[in-house]
């Protein structure tokens, strides 16, 4: 054999069949070739690959391989021994290749595989979403179209308006063909049509109530799907050929103002109804849609709140010109009842005026006529007139009181007066009357009773003197007994006057005056209307009646506005009667001017001023000596003058006290002051000035008080007042009567 | 014939001031009110006559006018003389005004009242004398 380098080939060169193989290599090789072009072209395209260096490695083994079997188309026939390392040399690194491919394809298959998964779970996500969507989308319709069909409704307040409304969006928004509302008639046995979408004018189309398909829309509060044909949904007459759309029908509740309860919300069962039905079209192959059905029933709740807004505002509507009516009368009402009132005030005044005159020159002139020379029988005439005229005036006088009483405008003139004193005038004016009919009279002050007090003492006496002249009035014969004491807190609460709370305080108390008689007594029954104005009893036999019926009711007023109270208790006729009454009065302050308070009760002759040499100075003859017999009482020692000139010469240092008039025309009342502090220089020679003057203003006091008087007192002066002035005097050396 | 509270209250020809006065009467001075009211008397026709001749004059001297009705105020007053005391105010106010008609009015209201008052209080001291020649009392007022 030659030492060529050249292979042999395995086989003999079959020509046939080493043709095919030549083919086939040629196109492997090819194909080995093309692949990776083609990958490397895709990758390049696509965006995502995230395996390169796989591509690489994948395209090397591809490569090598088609490079193997490119090679092996030269080792068919006899080949060179280049060719034959070459072709070795291929496959060895093919066979690296394809071994590191290998290993490397168990790592990335998974990996792989694992892509495809998530991407078939995503597919799957998607399409839930995307039927999430449709729904919500659906949904958020759904809710467009309720919106806007509330607002709709909600839009207006009338009632017809707000049902109308409802149908036509209704009917727009779902695309029906009729829509009808159903309204229960006023006996609630029947639903009656009352409103449809197409048809202008419903005839008064009736069912009755106890359908079992209306019973049973009317148990659920959702829409609910009824036949075509039954009365309710029966409507229009049938268009088209084919089947009636489908009808759906929903309760409306009715409310009523009387539902709402203040506690509980409106129970079912009294509950009115109204039926809404709507029609699909027919022919149109549609279903009622869930959400459609949704909307029908959220629609028909806000019919329900409207209906019931519309009624609340209409009843409050009713109400507000109710009350405008009312209030229209009663201003009228007011304004005449104001012009009565005025009418009523100006016609007492008037009246007031006009009755006194006439009554004056009656009782003055009848008066005069009995002066003169009369017959017996004329006598007694002018005397009845007289007698009735007084009546007259008495009356007139009480009515205005008691008109002024109720209308409020009377005012308790308070001051400070001697309550002990009161007692004892009451008593000496009634004294005279009692003696005649020989009755006895007692008077008791409790002694913690305080002399002073503050009131209204003109009408305190009014009050008291009514009472005691009637009690001396029905008494026949016995005693009578009036006791006044300080009441307490438990005695003033009294179970015939429970509406009287008294309340006792630092400078307040209450009187308590007690008049209990032994005369005819009061029936137990007739009690209540001795109060009231004109009520006269007329059971009782009077000799001496005297009186209009007022007397009492003007007490009451009285004893009412001392914030007291007043009731008389008898236990029958002849077995007397006892009035009482409490009120409230002031205990007086003590201060620099009025000395009141510092008295003390005098109930004894007054030792104190025996032999007290005074001066009186007035030129009134009649003033003069009246003063003197004040003080001539009281014990003192007391000589008159009755000019200045005399009084300045007379005086002397025993004198302790000098009252001189300081009214007097002509003469100085206050230079004979100035002349008399001139005269004695040392204050305890100087016997004291006091002045006494008519004069209640504040100037004359201040002129006193300037010249250097010592006290001054009012005119006209009781025997009272010049004890305490006396006592003043001596004990604190200056008494300035409060103006 | 009317007991002394009945001029009071009813006519309101006294007032308190009168009552008062009896109050002052007593054992030491038992004829106190007789002699008090008797120169009030006399007082009161001698200012009457006093005011007849002023205001009869051509020219009326107001200011002597008005001393003599205050003196009689006073005098009223002092004895408890409310309807003659009441005249008295009126008098001065329109002697203050210088309304010559009005006073002479007020001049014969005066009179009648003084004569009214007069008249009632003589009778009252008339019976009370009466009663005390008889023996009998007069129940203390």
């Amino acid at each position: 054999m030659e030492s060529c380098n050249c292979i042999e080939p395995q086989w003999p060169a079959d020509e046939l069949l080493m043709k095919y193989q030549y083919i086939s290599d040629f196109f492997i090789a090819l194909a080995y070739f093309s692949i990776p072009l083609e990958l490397i072209y895709f990758v390049k395209k696509s965006a995502v690959f995230p395996y390169r260096w796989v591509l690489v490695q994948f395209g090397a083994f591809i490569v090598l391989c088609g490079a193997t079997h490119l090679i092996n188309l030269w080792t068919f026939n006899m080949h060179s021994r280049t060719v034959a390392i070459v072709m070795t040399t291929a496959k060895v690194l093919t066979a690296a290749v394809s071994c590191a491919t290998a290993l490397m394809l168990v790592h990335i298959t998974p990996d792989l595989l694992s892509v495809k998964t998530r991407e078939l779970f995503l597919k799957n996500k998607a399409a839930q979403l995307d039927r999430e969507m449709g729904l919500i989308r659906t949904q958020e319709e759904t809710g467009r179209h309720v919106r806007m069909l509330t607002h709709e409704i909600r839009s207006t307040l009338d009632r017809h308006t707000i049902l109308k409304t409802t149908l036509v969006e209704l009917g727009r928004t779902l695309a029906l063909e009729e829509c009808a509302l159903w309204m229960p008639t006023q006996t609630g046995l029947e639903l009656q049509l009352s409103y449809t979408l197409h048809q202008q004018n419903p005839v008064g189309y009736t069912v009755p109530i106890q359908l079992p398909v209306i019973s049973q829309v009317f148990t659920s509060n959702h829409a609910v799907k009824i036949s075509p044909n039954c009365h309710v949904a029966r409507l229009r007459p049938l268009a088209g050929k084919y089947m009636p759309g489908e009808v759906v029908a929903v309760r409306v509740p009715l409310l009523h103002l009387l539902n709402f309860q203040i506690n509980d919300w409106p129970e079912l069962s009294t509950k009115r109804y109204a039926l809404m039905v709507l029609m699909l079209p027919s022919d149109s192959a549609r279903q009622w849609h869930v959400h459609e059905l949704e909307l029908v029933e959220v629609v028909a709740d806000q019919v329900a709140v409207a209906l019931s807004h519309a009624a609340i505002l209409e009843e409050s509507m009713r109400a507000r010109d109710l009350l405008v009516v009312q209030n229209i009368a009663l201003d009228r009402a007011r304004r005449e009842a104001e012009t009565a009132i005025h009418a009523r005030n100006d016609f007492l005044a008037v009246m007031n005026h006009e009755m006194r005159t006439p009554m004056h020159a009656i009782v003055a002139l009848s008066s005069l006529l009995q002066e003169t020379e009369l017959t017996l029988e004329q006598r007694l005439m002018v005397e009845t007139i007289l007698k009735s005229s007084n009546l007259l005036a008495t009356l007139i006088n009480d009515v205005l009181d008691l008109s002024r009483l109720e209308d409020g405008s009377l005012q308790l003139q308070l001051g400070t007066f001697n309550l002990h004193a009161l007692f004892k005038e009451v008593l000496n004016l009634i004294k005279p009357i009692a003696s005649v009919k020989k009755l006895r009279i007692a008077l008791n002050l409790a002694p913690d009773l305080p002399e002073y007090a503050v009131g209204d003492e003109k009408r305190l006496m009014q009050t008291l003197l009514n009472i005691v002249g009637n009690a001396v009035k029905f008494t026949k014969e016995g005693n009578i007994s009036i006791t006044a004491f300080v009441a307490k807190s438990e005695s003033l609460r009294d179970y015939r006057a429970p509406e009287f709370f008294p309340v006792p305080s630092d400078n307040h108390f209450y009187l308590r005056v007690q008049v209990k008689d032994t005369g005819s007594g009061i029936k137990p029954q007739d009690i209540p209307k001795l109060f009231t104005k004109f009520a006269q009893n007329q059971s009782i036999a009077t000799r001496n009646f005297n009186g209009s019926g007022l007397g009492l009711a003007i007490c009451k007023r009285f004893v009412n506005l001392m914030e007291g109270h007043i009731w008389i208790e008898s236990e029958g006729l002849g077995k007397g009667s006892t009035a009482i009454f409490i009120v409230k009065l002031g205990i007086p302050e003590s201060s620099n001017e009025s000395k009141l308070s510092f008295m003390p009760k005098i109930s004894g002759p007054q030792a104190n001023f025996t032999g007290l040499k005074v001066l009186v100075m007035d030129d009134n003859g009649v003033s003069r000596s009246v003063t003197k017999g004040l003080l001539v009482h009281l014990g003192c020692d007391v000589m008159t003058v009755g000019s200045s000139e005399d009084c300045l010469r007379v005086l002397s240092h025993e004198h302790k006290v000098v009252f001189m008039d300081v009214g007097m025309p002509g003469i100085d009342g206050y230079e004979v002051a100035v002349l008399i502090h001139q005269k004695f220089t040392r204050r305890h020679e100087r016997p004291l000035i006091v002045a006494l003057t008519g004069n209640t203003d504040k100037v004359t006091k201040e002129n006193c008080m300037r010249v250097g008087m010592d006290g001054v007192i009012l005119k006209p002066v009781s025997l009272e007042k010049m004890r305490s002035v006396l006592l003043g005097l001596l004990e604190h050396r200056v008494f300035f009567e409060a103006v | 014939m009317e007991t002394v509270p009945q001029l009071q209250r009813k006519l309101g020809i006294l007032d308190d001031q009168f009552t008062q006065l009896q109050e002052l009467q007593d054992e030491n001075n038992p004829d106190f009110v007789v002699e008090v009211v008797t120169l009030f008397f006399q007082d009161t026709e001698r200012l009457l006559n006093e005011l007849a001749r002023t205001l009869d004059q051509q020219t009326i001297d107001f200011n002597r006018l008005d001393a003599h009705v205050h003196q009689l105020k006073g005098s009223s007053s002092s004895v408890g003389a409310q309807r003659v005391q009441t005249v008295c105010v009126l008098f001065r106010n329109y002697s203050e005004e210088r309304n010559i008609e009005e006073c002479l009015k007020c001049l014969q209201q005066l009179k009648q009242e003084f004569y009214f008052v007069k008249n009632k209080l003589e009778t009252l001291f008339k019976l009370e004398k009466q009663i005390l020649e008889a023996g009998g009392t007069i129940p203390v007022q």
